[in-house]
């Protein structure tokens, strides 16, 4: 019985430490989501919940059934392969409305750059510019169509 | 690009890992090897470095509550890593880290630094008055049995705990050598020695970190050094230095013997971008010098402050050496590029989250802890700390 005793002091510590695990079990009893690992390591819910998100794309068929004038110009150019919201940005609000909801103007200095600009590390025998010395800061469209970009002779617009 | 030379891919071109991943690494390591200092004393009975014993605790405490802040600095969103623990991971090595962490806080450390201790906080809890006399009555958690018999179940405790401790300090830095060691596509990084030479390094310099420590401390506090502890602890840091250098040794020959498709790359990576700080402060003056200047000290009958001198400066430098060696590791293996082809720079910043300023401060932070505690826990011998009078034990 002496053992026990004089041991007090660690039946102490261990109640510490059960009482700190407790604790924690409490704590994430409130914390963990209720539908996580349900599915995998993560929150199950988090699936329905984004898919009730609204859409922000429209995907490119939307725009080909209005646009049918830029379908024509693209698909037998080098952007054919290039979708529609790539550049413009998503334009679900646009499409389901198309007068109210416009698409802004783009920058075509800025936009094409952004994979167009020469990097070493881009393949070989793909198009790309030093903007500053090819451009000068005019916009690309100046002379390049955007939907098929050939030097167009006096411009493209 | 300025500072890039030759081919690198574009997420190459700006490191991920910061000097903050460079402290990490190096905090951990002075932990695990003060604790195995510590472990000399307890397990090992090498009585010499009993001086050393509870400063190495203490130390090895101190540097354990800052390892994880450089992680928590270098996260997007520190405030959602408890979720570690919440949700463990059990597939990612660095989720796992979080309960390798815990378990030597809380399960090693704490445990084992309340068992030494358990009979001075005791008795400070009945001599000291307002504030410390309720912290140190919270500590003793509601005991006052400091009987011989309750004293001789802590020490089989803590005995029982320091051998648990060995392997979980191995485990805390081997850990962090398994991170680096595990990343295959880093030729670098990718060797299965680096666990082990984590460790032995940790070891040096946790045990340099404490020999620093003593010395100082008891210069300040006007005390005399004791020379026998302390040339035990240099020789243990001599022979330690020496199993180090050679895993070191022994990892650069495998290299150079295999030299696999990366070694052309990484070969002119050391002998250009890493050549000052790889070559010469880690090779040179943190590996060489210390290990020639502890093993002069090995075979030449110095005098005491000669003695002292050197294993000032050999510590310093082991120091100075074993933080080179991660800078190596860490930024090193970030500066070149997959293809081989090219190298980059690491910039670090100065007023940053992940900069030079933040990195400093979070190398002072443990000597500040390290300070409060040995205010609140005296590590040295009862009789010349001065706090504790001469108490009939309470029951």
């Amino acid at each position: 019985m002496n053992v026990f005793k004089d041991a007090g002091h660690l039946f102490r510590l261990a109640a510490v430490f059960v009482a700190g695990l407790l604790i924690f079990l409490v704590i994430r009893g409130f914390l963990v989501p209720k539908s996580f690992g349900q599915l995998g390591h993560y929150r199950a819910n988090a699936v329905a919940e984004i898919a009730a998100r609204p859409i922000k794309f429209a995907g490119h068929e939307s725009c080909e059934g209005c646009h049918a004038d830029v379908l024509d110009k693209k698909k037998n150019g080098k952007h054919a392969g290039v979708n529609c919201e790539a550049c413009h940005g998503p334009q679900a609000q646009h499409a389901d409305d198309p007068t109210a909801v416009k698409p802004d103007k783009l920058d075509t200095a800025v936009l094409c750059a952004r994979c167009h600009e020469a990097n070493a590390a881009k393949p070989r025998n793909f198009p790309q510019v030093d903007t500053a010395e090819h451009s000068r800061g005019l916009p690309c469209d100046t002379c390049h169509h955007p939907h098929s970009p050939v030097i167009v002779a006096g411009g493209a617009k | 690009m300025p500072g890039v030379d030759g081919f690198m891919y574009p997420n190459e071109i700006e490191l991920q890992w910061s000097v903050l991943i460079v402290l990490y690494p190096f905090l951990t390591g002075l932990v695990a090897g003060a604790f195995i200092l510590a472990s000399l004393e307890r397990v090992f009975q090498v009585e010499a470095v009993k001086p050393t014993y509870r400063l190495a605790l203490l130390t090895a405490l101190s540097f354990l509550l800052v390892a994880p802040l450089p992680l928590q600095l270098h996260l997007g969103h520190p405030e959602r890593s408890y979720e570690m623990y919440l949700t463990p991971h059990r597939t990612s090595a660095m989720a796992m880290f979080g309960f390798v962490y815990l378990w030597y806080l809380m399960a090693v450390l704490v445990l084992e630094i309340w068992l030494d201790y358990r009979r001075q906080i005791v008795l400070l809890s009945q001599s000291s008055t307002g504030w410390k006399r309720a912290i140190y009555s919270v500590m003793t958690l509601g005991s006052t049995n400091i009987s011989e018999r309750a004293l001789a179940i802590d020490e089989k405790a803590g005995w029982l705990i320091t051998v648990i401790g060995i392997p979980s300090a191995f485990l805390l830095h081997g850990y962090v050598g398994f991170i680096f060691g595990s990343i295959k596509a880093n030729p670098w990084w990718s060797t299965p020695l680096m666990p082990v030479v984590f460790i032995f390094s940790a070891m040096v310099s946790g045990i340099a970190l404490v020999m620093l420590l003593y010395m100082l401390i008891t210069w300040a506090r006007r005390q005399v050094i004791d020379m026998k502890c302390v040339d035990t602890v240099a020789r243990y840091l001599f022979y330690i230095f020496v199993i180090d250098f050679s895993l070191e040794m022994l990892d650069l020959i495998h290299r150079i013997y295999e030299a696999d498709e990366s070694f052309r790359s990484l070969d002119f990576m050391v002998h250009s971008k890493l050549y000052l700080s790889h070559i010469v402060v880690q090779i040179a003056l943190g590996t060489i010098a210390p290990i020639a200047l502890l093993g002069l000290t090995q075979v030449a009958k110095l005098s005491d402050i000669a003695r002292k001198r050197i294993y000032a400066a050999a510590g310093c430098l082991t120091l100075m050496g074993i933080f080179a060696m991660r800078w190596n590791v860490v930024i090193g293996g970030q500066l070149f590029s997959k293809s081989f082809l090219g190298y980059t720079t690491y910039k670090m910043g100065l007023v940053a989250r992940e900069g030079l300023l933040m990195a400093i401060l979070l190398t002072i932070l443990p000597f500040a802890i390290l300070w409060v505690l040995v205010k609140v826990l005296p590590p040295w011998p009862e009789a010349s700390s001065g706090s504790i009078p001469d108490a009939e034990p309470a029951r």
